[in-house]
């Protein structure tokens, strides 16, 4: 579904680490794609994997060798434009940062697509919070299969 | 409709209070304003239109309109978004919004007091504050007047976190951004005068201003105009009814006094603050139906509108509000499709049951005071509308009268800090004359903010920019 026109990111316009580098553990993904001044994701990576280039404007790259998917850089996005992605487990699990009430770990959740659709079932596996991210949580979802690595990205609670 | 739990602010234990409007007694908490109490026990009609009665509510509750004006404790004409709660207060609905106060509410005390300053700032949100605190690191000692009862300005309600560079305010979320602005001021020993209007302008700098309840004549060397902007309202039957908000409003009750604005919302613009105040609001437990936009695109940011619709929330561009109904309240809202041309498509129309619709259809620049002062100003839609001609160091065409933040063009909050650096160390050059030091630290603020407006969303600034410049050079200005 074309979305680009009322404000989600469509998924070919988006670049993912291939299965090799999925099935060694956790890697970051941005998807960030328009020239935003901004770079606290590059200023605070232990591993200089997230480049930005001269202009402070220009879009974040990421080396996904050098990642090693601390997730660190998740909660200092100011848009929520970073998630974690890894297929190196029995299931999936993607991390995204979140700003609403922290789930419980345990909780079964709908999985929702960039549009908001629901396409699944999973569960809260865990949920950091950190001092130094104020308030925005890595919640770590398992998915179903690993084609929700790209397609997931925002859950519900299931009995709400 | 107080928030309870929230995942970002903590809004404490307050004292509580009773104020009484019309004699009904109604619980309040220390430290809001009497609007935020009487929205909080369900009432939103403050106020009526002269002609036909038509009940009226908050718009912007920055005390820039006049729809919540109330007669409190005898005063009439009180903006009661600005004005905190005191125990024990009367409220009266105004039956005649054009009272004049009368001998009453007049000061008995005809001696004007006498002030003498510097530097006057007339504003403390980020741009004012900003200001203040660059030029009194060097050796100024401003005067900072606010007429909002909290310093701040709309920096204290954005709770998300900031672009930008790491070396300025970026990954920290704007209430914090306040929160050190209010404290480096309070170090440096700044002034500052809360609850505090400037009611005019008059030549060689001098103010009248109501502070404690008493006019102050206030002679200043310069001046420093950081007033802000107004919301926009939006053309629509029934665009009046309590209920309506502004965008920034909402975020006001939400984020400032933890009171939700309503049940469900739907927002109007789908630009930055549109988007943004539609996330917070599912932050504050409010239910948002949508968000509607005429335009073809979303204008905010990807990032900003992704986060929003994976929540779930749609936005239905090429849509606009055809109107909306309810009696002290909106009951309810309908949206029509427009064409290419922007006119609505017959049959399209979808209808919402909710008591909320928030307006977010744009700035416009605070230009009163400076215009009195006898600034000259220009059209430029890029900016905002009529903006105030300036130098490239924020002088207004009035010497010794500096603009910066929104009332010098409508911008973020970053860019508005940025000015009111370079405003205030312009007016402390003035005062102190020339200095490398200054023009060197000035220059590096340039330089960060021409870093900001490079990208593709400071395009329409950059063009405005060069209107301006263009304008106020006609102008003599440079």
């Amino acid at each position: 579904m074309d979305c680009t026109n009322t404000g989600c990111f469509a998924i070919d316009d988006l670049e993912f680490p291939d299965d090799d580098r999925l099935k060694k553990g956790a890697v970051a993904v941005v998807e960030c794609s328009q020239e935003i001044p901004c770079n606290p994701c590059s200023s605070f990576c232990p591993q200089g994997a997230i480049k930005i280039g001269s202009n402070i404007n220009d879009c974040p790259h990421i080396d996904w060798t050098a990642c090693n998917g601390c997730g660190l850089c998740l909660g200092y996005c100011p848009g929520l434009a970073l998630f974690l992605i890894d297929n190196s487990k029995e299931k999936p699990r993607l991390t995204i940062p979140f700003e609403l009430t922290p789930p419980v770990k345990g909780t079964e959740v709908a999985l929702l697509d960039r549009s908001g659709k629901i396409v699944g079932l999973g569960q809260v596996v865990d949920c950091r919070i950190l001092k130094k991210h104020d308030r925005t949580s890595l919640v770590t979802l398992e998915l179903e299969n690993p084609k929700q690595l790209r397609l997931v990205r925002g859950f519900t609670e299931v009995n709400k | 409709m107080r928030i309870t739990a929230h995942p970002i602010l903590d809004f404490g234990q307050k004292k509580p209070l009773t104020i009484y409007l019309e004699d009904r007694p109604i619980p309040a908490l220390e430290g809001e304003p009497i609007a935020a109490s009487l929205h909080a026990a369900g009432l939103t009609t403050l106020s009526h239109s002269l002609r036909f009665n038509r009940p009226r509510g908050l718009f912007c509750a920055i005390g820039k309109c006049a729809s919540c004006m109330m007669e409190v404790d005898g005063v009439p004409n009180v903006r009661t978004c600005i004005v905190p709660v005191q125990d024990g207060m009367r409220l009266r609905y105004q039956s005649d919004s054009a009272i004049s106060p009368g001998n009453s509410a007049c000061p008995k005390n005809h001696a004007i007091k006498q002030k003498k300053t510097k530097l006057a700032i007339i504003g403390a949100g980020p741009a004012g504050l900003s200001a203040a605190i660059y030029a009194a690191r060097q050796g100024i000692e401003p005067l900072l007047i606010e007429e909002h009862f909290l310093l701040g300005g709309q920096l204290s309600k954005q709770t998300h976190k900031f672009f930008g560079s790491t070396s300025h305010y970026a990954g920290v979320r704007g209430i914090r951004i306040a929160q050190e602005l209010i404290k480096s001021c309070n170090e440096l020993g700044i002034e500052t005068w809360t609850s505090s209007s400037v009611i005019g302008i008059y030549p060689g700098h001098r103010l009248m201003v109501i502070h404690n309840g008493e006019i102050v004549d206030v002679s200043a060397d310069t001046v420093l105009l950081a007033t802000g902007a107004s919301e926009k309202n939006a053309t629509f039957p029934g665009n009046d009814i309590p209920g309506v908000y502004g965008a920034g409003a909402i975020q006001t009750l939400m984020n400032l006094y933890g009171i939700k604005p309503g049940k469900r919302v739907l927002m109007i613009g789908a630009g930055n603050i549109g988007v943004i105040v539609a996330y917070q609001l599912l932050q504050a437990g409010v239910d948002v139906a949508a968000v509607v936009e005429a335009a073809p695109d979303v204008g905010a940011y990807r990032v900003h509108s992704a986060k929003l619709r994976r929540l779930g929330v749609p936005i239905l561009t090429q849509h606009t509000v055809s109107r909306v109904w309810g009696g002290s309240r909106v009951e309810g809202v309908e949206i029509m499709a427009v064409d290419n041309r922007w006119q609505p498509i017959p049959g399209s129309a979808k209808r919402f049951d909710l008591d909320t619709v928030g307006l977010a259809v744009g700035l416009s620049p605070s230009i009163e005071i400076a215009s009195q002062a006898g600034a000259l100003q220009s059209y430029i839609p890029e900016l905002g509308g009529y903006i105030n001609l300036r130098t490239s160091n924020m002088e207004t065409s009035v010497p010794g009268l500096f603009v910066a933040g929104d009332n010098a063009g409508i911008e973020e909050a970053s860019a508005a800090m940025m000015e009111g650096r370079i405003a205030g160390l312009s007016a402390a050059e003035r005062i102190l004359g020339p200095k490398p030091a200054i023009s060197s630290l000035r220059a590096e603020v340039h330089e960060e903010l021409r870093e900001l407006r490079d990208g593709h969303f400071g395009k329409r600034i950059r063009q405005g920019n060069a209107k301006l410049t263009e304008e106020a050079v006609k102008n003599g200005l440079h």
